[in-house]
């Protein structure tokens, strides 16, 4: 890419021309950073968790808003009141939004985009859902208000993560 | 200039872990306390929301943008102040003298035990061009900067390992009478010789253990405080901070960074003889001897003097200067960026004659200081009065 330099002799004659790399050990220093945590999930979401397990999708009511929270919570922001009741929800919803991703982590482009969205459950008020991916559905076919249902791993492949659903499909009648 | 009172505070009890909720849990905990005991609604009255955390301690980035809820402050202007809680109580405390806000929360945190690297967060602080390699060659731990400090304070003021030891043995048996306190101990300067030299002179058993814990304080203006309450209320008479060069290898003796803090504070509150005119002190005392060196820039004792004050048992409930009565970092542990709002409680519950077995007859002014802790050297100071 770039252009051939010719560079003359050194101005210094008892010296030599410094490589790229010797340069770099005197101009930066570098480090990783070796960060690690571990998480408390908390009341709420390890009950969550533990019935994604179980593949089953629980929310918890804030009784002054009539708000259902998933995934759960065990306050209400909007209310700053505890919550009061675990819902177990059928699991199936509408598309509230999508994107159609073309660009992974590395910011290459990718051939078979990637469909993810926010999925607002039959039982709970809008904007009250969780995200997710979409799959057996084309690009093209995806809408906002397309109703949905989840595609779960094989039970002896949950281990009481978001990623114990694979993805959400259009809902078959 | 209008004033700032304490309108309300909340805790949870500090501990070692907290697996059982997380750190949103622990916050809402805390807030509910401190609004209950304000008698305020965070949805309708609370103007304002400062939040204390810094992204490696919690372990993800923008931090700021996650504070909201477990305040009650969703919609509402909130901020993050990157530093130790009384500097967030600082912030706190010009938004309302400013005019623009009536009633503002401060929120501080701890949920430590949940970085499972610790010491290689803290060697992150260390200057990476000069000082960090000096760390990583040899896998030292990064605390080795509080032998350094310790030895250039005991050379410089003739003070005592001893006289060090004897802070550990106070403040592990003066938690024993704070109930939110998880280190209380009756150990003897035997036991904290014997538990050995971690970083001459510095020994292991006066290094304070970590802790997870949350504290809320509602500052509210005082025209605003003395309407909502007929109780006696505590106001911040003066607040201060200030930071040194991080430089290790430039680091003082005597702490600057708290002198100068405190000579702020003072100034603001009208203190003129600390020792004669404040009842109660909470100092910060991750390392023992900390605590002397603390009290000194405070202007508690000459350079020197600590050490002999804590001899003679003139420190703690029954000697003269009533310090860190709490049971201090060695006490109540390491709570990282919430350790100046402890203080800080400590001394809103002595004002306000709450402290139980600890309390200290008539206590009306009393000093909060904070140390933001290894490597650096950034204090506050905030000083504390009952007017009735």
């Amino acid at each position: 890419m770039s252009k051939k330099t010719e560079f003359g002799p050194p101005l210094n004659p008892r010296g030599r021309r410094l490589e790229a790399k010797e340069l770099e050990s005197i101009t930066h220093v570098r480090a990783k950073v070796p960060a690690k945590y571990a998480w408390a999930a908390g009341t709420a979401m390890s009950r969550f968790l533990e019935e994604l397990k179980n593949g089953k999708i629980i929310g918890r009511r804030c009784a002054r808003c009539d708000r259902v929270l998933v995934p759960p919570r065990m306050f209400c922001e909007r209310c700053f009141q505890p919550t009061t009741e675990w819902v177990y929800l059928p699991g199936t919803g509408v598309v509230e939004t999508f994107s159609i991703s073309y660009i992974d982590t590395n910011a290459n482009r990718i051939k078979e985009p990637i469909l993810v969205g926010v999925i607002a459950f039959d039982g709970a008020p809008p904007h009250c859902g969780i995200m997710h991916y979409f799959g057996e559905v084309k690009p093209e076919e995806l809408k906002i208000g397309m109703p949905v249902e989840p595609v779960w791993k094989p039970k002896e492949e949950r281990v009481g993560s978001v990623l114990d659903i694979k993805y959400f499909r259009p809902r078959r009648k | 200039m209008r004033d700032v009172a304490v309108l309300g505070v909340g805790a949870t009890a500090f501990t070692s872990q907290t697996p059982e909720v997380n750190w949103k849990e622990l916050i809402y905990d805390a807030a509910v306390k401190a609004y209950a005991e304000a008698g305020i609604d965070p949805r309708r009255d609370v103007d304002s929301f400062v939040t204390c955390a810094e992204d490696y301690w919690e372990g993800f980035s923008i931090f700021d943008e996650f504070t909201p809820d477990q305040l009650g402050g969703a919609l509402r202007p909130t901020m993050t102040v990157c530093g130790d809680g009384l500097q967030g109580l600082a912030t706190a405390y010009m938004q309302i003298k400013t005019g623009m806000f009536n009633i503002v929360v401060v929120e501080a945190h701890s949920k430590i035990s949940e970085l499972l690297t610790y010491e290689h967060i803290v060697e992150l602080a260390f200057d990476p061009i000069y000082e960090r390699p000096l760390s990583a060659e040899r896998e030292v731990h990064p605390y080795y900067v509080a032998g350094l400090e310790m030895n250039l304070y005991l050379h410089a003021t003739g003070t005592t390992e001893e006289q060090c030891a004897l802070v550990a043995v106070h403040n592990r048996r003066q938690a024993l009478n704070n109930p939110l306190a998880p280190y209380g101990a009756r150990l003897g300067l035997q036991e904290i010789f014997h538990s050995g030299y971690a970083f001459t002179p510095l020994k292991k058993w006066e290094i304070a253990s970590r802790a997870d814990g949350c504290i809320v304080f509602v500052l509210a203006a005082g025209e605003i405080a003395r309407r909502l309450t007929k109780k006696p209320l505590v106001y911040v008479e003066g607040i201060g901070w200030s930071s040194e060069s991080p430089w290790i290898s430039a680091r003082s003796a005597d702490a600057s960074y708290a002198r100068h803090a405190a000579q702020m504070a003072y100034r603001q509150a009208g203190i003129t003889n600390p020792r004669r005119q404040i009842d109660v002190i909470e100092v910060e005392d991750r390392f023992a001897f900390k605590e002397l060196q603390h009290l000194e820039a405070l202007g508690f004792a000459r350079p020197g003097e600590a050490g002999w004050l804590a001899q003679s048992g003139a420190l703690g409930l029954d000697g003269e200067l009533k310090v860190n009565l709490s049971g201090g970092s060695l006490g109540c542990g390491d709570l990282i960026e919430a350790s100046g709002l402890q203080r800080a409680l400590e001394i809103v519950l002595q004002l306000r004659g709450e402290a139980g077995a600890r309390q200290v007859p008539n206590a009306r002014v009393g000093v909060a200081q904070s140390w933001r802790g290894l490597p650096h050297g950034t204090g506050a100071v905030a000083v504390f009065a009952r007017r009735d």
